[in-house]
C-alpha cells in the first residue's frame, strides 16, 4: 500500500484481524465481549484479588534489634566488619537476605564466618541457582559487555564453592518471618513474589507496597537484590526497607557498603542504615590476585558501579557517575 | 482469517477446553493506549496499523484516565505504561503524566518526533518533581537511515535521532525500542551496533528493548498473517505466569482489554473497569503464540 493511500484507508473503518470493517461494526462486536459487573460485584472480586495468601512461614523473635543485610558477593572484608558493628551495637540477631558470592574474591570464605557468627539466611538468586547447579547466571543483559561480566563471576563463584557449601545453600530457606517488637515483618531476597524481582525505591509505588504487604499479612518486608538501600514508611504505618548490599558500594562515590538495623520502638520499629568502613584497599588487592575484571576493583575503590547498569530505573540512573 | 470467523473459532476451541487460560496473579502493568490508534506516522510494521485516520481506538482524556487510577491503587499497580499510537499527539498528555506520577513510575512510548527541546525541558521538569521513576521509549528500527526509513518512513531516522538526543539533553536518558524487522537486529553483533550508534552520539550505557514482530495489521500485509498451527493448547506449559498477561491490563477510550497486543481482536476486550477483568483469559489468539515462544514482554 502507498503511503498516501495508507493514510486514507482507515477513515470510517478499523482494523479487525487483516481485515478493515466499518469502525461501527468494530466497537459493536468488541463492546459484546467483557463482563459487566455490578457496583457490589466489582468491589467483592477486588477484595477476592488482594486478599491475603496463607504462608506456614514460621515466625522467629520476638527480637528488641536484629541486623539485616544482603549481597555479600564474596566480600568477606566487609562481613567481617559489619559482624563485629553488629554485636557492638547490641543485635540479639543477624539475617542475610542472600547472595553469597558474585562480584568478589574466594567464595568460599564467606561459608566459616557465617557459620561461626550464627547468622540466619535466606537463598538469593545466586544459592538457588547454584544449589541447583545451574551453569551460568543467566541475567540476559542486552548488552553482551554486560553479560560477558555477568557471565564471568558466575563462572568464577561456581568453581570456587565446594559441593558442600552448595547443599548448605540449597538447604536455606526462600523466606523467613521474624518479629521484632510487637511487629512481624517478611524477609526475603528480590520481592514477596519472587527471588529475582528488583525492587527499587523509584519503582516500587506506596499502592504497590502496600498491596505486597496485605498479601502477606505483615507489618512490612525487607529485601535486597538490588544493590540500592531504601525505606518507605507506608501510610498504613507499615515499613518497607531494601537493605542493600554489603558486597559493593552503593553507586554512590563512597567506598563504605551499608547494612540496616531494625530495632523495636514503642508501637513499631525504628529502621536505621548503618554505613560500615571496611578495608575495601585488601578487598581490591584480592580481587586483583584472583585476576577478577579490574571493571570490578573500580568499583570497589571509587564506590561507583561501572558493570550492568541497565537494570537501573531512570531515577537511579540519573545518580549513577556512569 | 474473517472478522466473523476468528470470535467464532476463539470461543470454540474454548467450549472445547484445550485452549489456556491465563490467569491474573497481580495486576503490575497498567498500559493506557492513551494516543488510541492515531499516529504521526504509517509504520510498516506496526501491528495495530496506526496512521493519522485511524480511529478505531481514539485519544483519551485525562478524565477518561483517572478513574482506572483511582483502581490501580487499590489493586496495588507497580508501573504505568502510556502508548498509542503516538502519545504526544495528545496536548493533555503533560497533565497526564504528571497526573499519574503521583501514584507510580510512567514510560511513555514515543516514536521520538515530537520530542522537541521546549517539550523535553517540559518533560524533564516533570521527571524532577515526582518521587517515581519518569522513562520515554523511543522506538527506532534500523541502526542508519536506510534499514529504519525501510520501516518508519522517508526521513524519520534523523527525526528520531534529533528526538533522542534532544532528550539525552535534559537528562533523560531513552530507552531505546528495536524491533526485530531486520533479521540480525537483536543478535550480539547488531546490539553492538545500536550501541555503538548510540555511543556516537553521546548517549553511554543506554537501555535497548527488543520485541519481536507480531504479524498483525500492517506487519500481517508485510511479511504475511500467522499460520493455522501458530496456536497454543493446554500442555504446551505448565504455567502460563511467563506471559505478561499474567500480570498487565491494557485501558483505551472502549475500555479494558487484555493487553497491548489485542486491542483489535474484539475478543481482546474484557470489560470496563479494572474490577470487571480480574480473571483469566483464553490464549485462543495466534499472537499468544508469539507471546510464548518469545517469552514477550511489552514493558521495558
Ligand atoms: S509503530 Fe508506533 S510510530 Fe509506527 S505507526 Fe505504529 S504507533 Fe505509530
Ligand atoms: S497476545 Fe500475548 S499478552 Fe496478549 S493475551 Fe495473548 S499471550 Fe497474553
Amino acid at each position: 500500500m502507498s503511503d498516501a493511500s495508507k493514510i486514507q484507508a482507515h477513515r470510517g473503518m478499523a482494523t479487525w484481524g487483516e481485515t478493515l470493517v466499518p469502525l461501527e461494526d468494530f466497537r459493536e462486536a468488541a463492546m459484546g465481549f467483557g463482563r459487566r459487573l455490578s457496583p457490589e460485584e466489582r468491589a467483592s472480586s477486588v477484595s477476592e484479588f488482594v486478599a491475603a495468601d496463607a504462608d506456614p512461614t514460621p515466625v522467629e523473635g520476638p527480637f528488641e534489634r536484629v541486623a539485616i543485610f544482603g549481597g555479600i558477593y564474596s566480600n568477606t572484608h566487609a562481613l567481617g566488619a559489619l559482624l563485629e558493628d553488629a554485636a557492638q551495637r547490641g543485635a540479639d540477631a543477624v539475617y542475610c537476605l542472600g547472595d553469597f558470592g558474585g562480584f568478589g574474591p574466594n567464595p568460599e570464605h564467606v561459608w566459616p564466618l557465617l557459620e561461626a557468627a550464627g547468622v540466619k539466611s535466606i537463598q538469593g538468586n545466586y544459592e538457588a541457582a547454584l544449589a541447583s547447579g545451574r551453569t551460568d547466571c543467566n541475567c540476559g543483559y542486552t548488552d553482551p559487555r554486560d553479560n560477558q561480566f555477568a557471565d564471568l563471576s558466575y563462572r568464577y563463584t561456581e568453581q570456587n564453592c565446594s559441593a558442600g557449601f552448595k547443599v548448605y545453600m540449597g538447604g536455606l530457606p526462600a523466606r523467613r518471618r521474624i518479629r521484632v517488637g510487637t511487629s512481624e515483618f517478611l524477609l526475603v531476597h528480590g520481592s514477596p513474589r519472587r527471588v529475582n524481582e528488583f525492587l527499587f525505591e523509584s519503582t516500587s509505588p506506596e499502592p504497590f507496597l502496600e498491596a505486597l504487604c496485605t498479601k502477606v499479612q505483615v507489618d512490612g518486608f525487607l529485601c535486597s537484590h538490588t544493590g540500592l538501600r531504601w525505606h518507605r514508611a507506608l501510610p498504613s504505618g507499615r515499613d518497607v526497607v531494601n537493605v542493600g548490599v554489603i558486597g559493593r558500594p552503593a553507586n554512590d562515590g563512597r567506598t563504605d557498603v551499608w547494612y540496616t538495623l531494625l530495632s523495636a520502638a514503642g508501637e513499631g520499629v525504628e529502621v536505621e542504615f548503618v554505613p560500615l568502613a571496611y578495608d575495601h584497599l585488601a578487598l581490591a588487592d584480592e580481587m586483583r590476585r584472583e585476576h577478577l575484571p579490574e571493571e570490578f576493583v573500580e568499583t570497589v575503590l571509587t564506590g561507583w558501579w561501572t558493570t550492568c547498569l541497565e537494570i537501573l530505573p531512570a531515577r537511579e540512573r540519573a545518580a549513577s557517575a556512569y | 482469517m474473517t472478522p466473523g470467523t476468528s470470535t467464532s473459532e476463539a470461543k470454540a476451541v474454548d467450549v472445547q477446553n484445550s485452549t489456556p487460560r491465563v490467569h491474573l496473579g497481580s495486576l503490575d502493568t497498567l498500559w493506557f493506549q492513551v494516543g488510541g490508534t492515531l499516529c504521526n506516522l504509517t509504520c510498516t510494521h506496526c501491528f495495530i496499523s496506526c496512521s493519522p485516520t485511524n480511529h478505531t481506538h481514539e485519544l483519551m482524556t485525562l478524565e477518561q484516565i483517572r478513574p482506572y487510577l483511582d483502581e490501580a491503587v487499590e489493586l496495588g499497580v507497580k508501573e504505568y505504561y502510556f502508548t498509542g499510537g503516538e502519545p504526544f499527539i495528545k496536548r493533555e498528555m503533560e497533565e497526564i503524566i504528571r497526573e499519574t506520577l503521583r501514584v507510580g513510575p510512567v514510560t511513555v512510548l514515543t516514536n521520538g518526533l515530537l520530542l522537541d527541546p521546549a517539550r523535553c525541558d517540559r518533560l524533564a521538569a516533570l521527571a524532577a518533581d515526582s518521587e517515581y521513576s519518569f522513562d520515554v521509549r523511543i522506538s527506532l528500527d534500523g541502526y542508519n537511515a536506510e534499514t529504519n526509513d525501510a520501516i518508519r518512513g522517508e526521513g524519520t531516522f534523523d527525526r528520531i535521532l534529533a528526538g533522542i538526543k534532544n532528550a539525552a539533553a535534559v537528562g533523560i536518558s531513552p530507552v531505546l525500542t528495536v524491533t526485530e524487522v531486520h533479521e540480525d537486529n537483536g543478535t550480539d553483533d547488531g546490539r553492538r551496533r545500536f550501541l555503538r550508534l548510540l555511543s556516537e552520539i553521546g548517549i553511554d550505557h543506554p537501555r535497548l528493548k527488543f520485541l519481536p514482530v507480531f504479524k498483525l495489521g500492517a506487519e500481517a500485509e508485510r511479511t504475511g498473517a500467522y499460520e493455522g498451527w501458530e496456536t497454543l493448547e493446554c500442555g504446551a506449559a505448565d504455567t502460563w505466569d511467563h506471559l505478561q498477561c499474567s500480570s498487565c491490563r491494557m485501558v483505551t477510550d472502549l475500555g479494558v482489554w487484555v493487553c497491548p497486543i489485542l486491542v483489535n481482536e474484539p475478543s481482546g476486550r474484557m470489560g470496563d473497569h479494572l474490577a470487571d477483568t480480574l480473571d483469566g483469559f483464553p490464549l485462543s489468539h495466534p499472537a499468544c503464540w508469539t507471546c510464548h515462544v518469545h517469552e514477550v514482554t511489552c514493558r521495558t
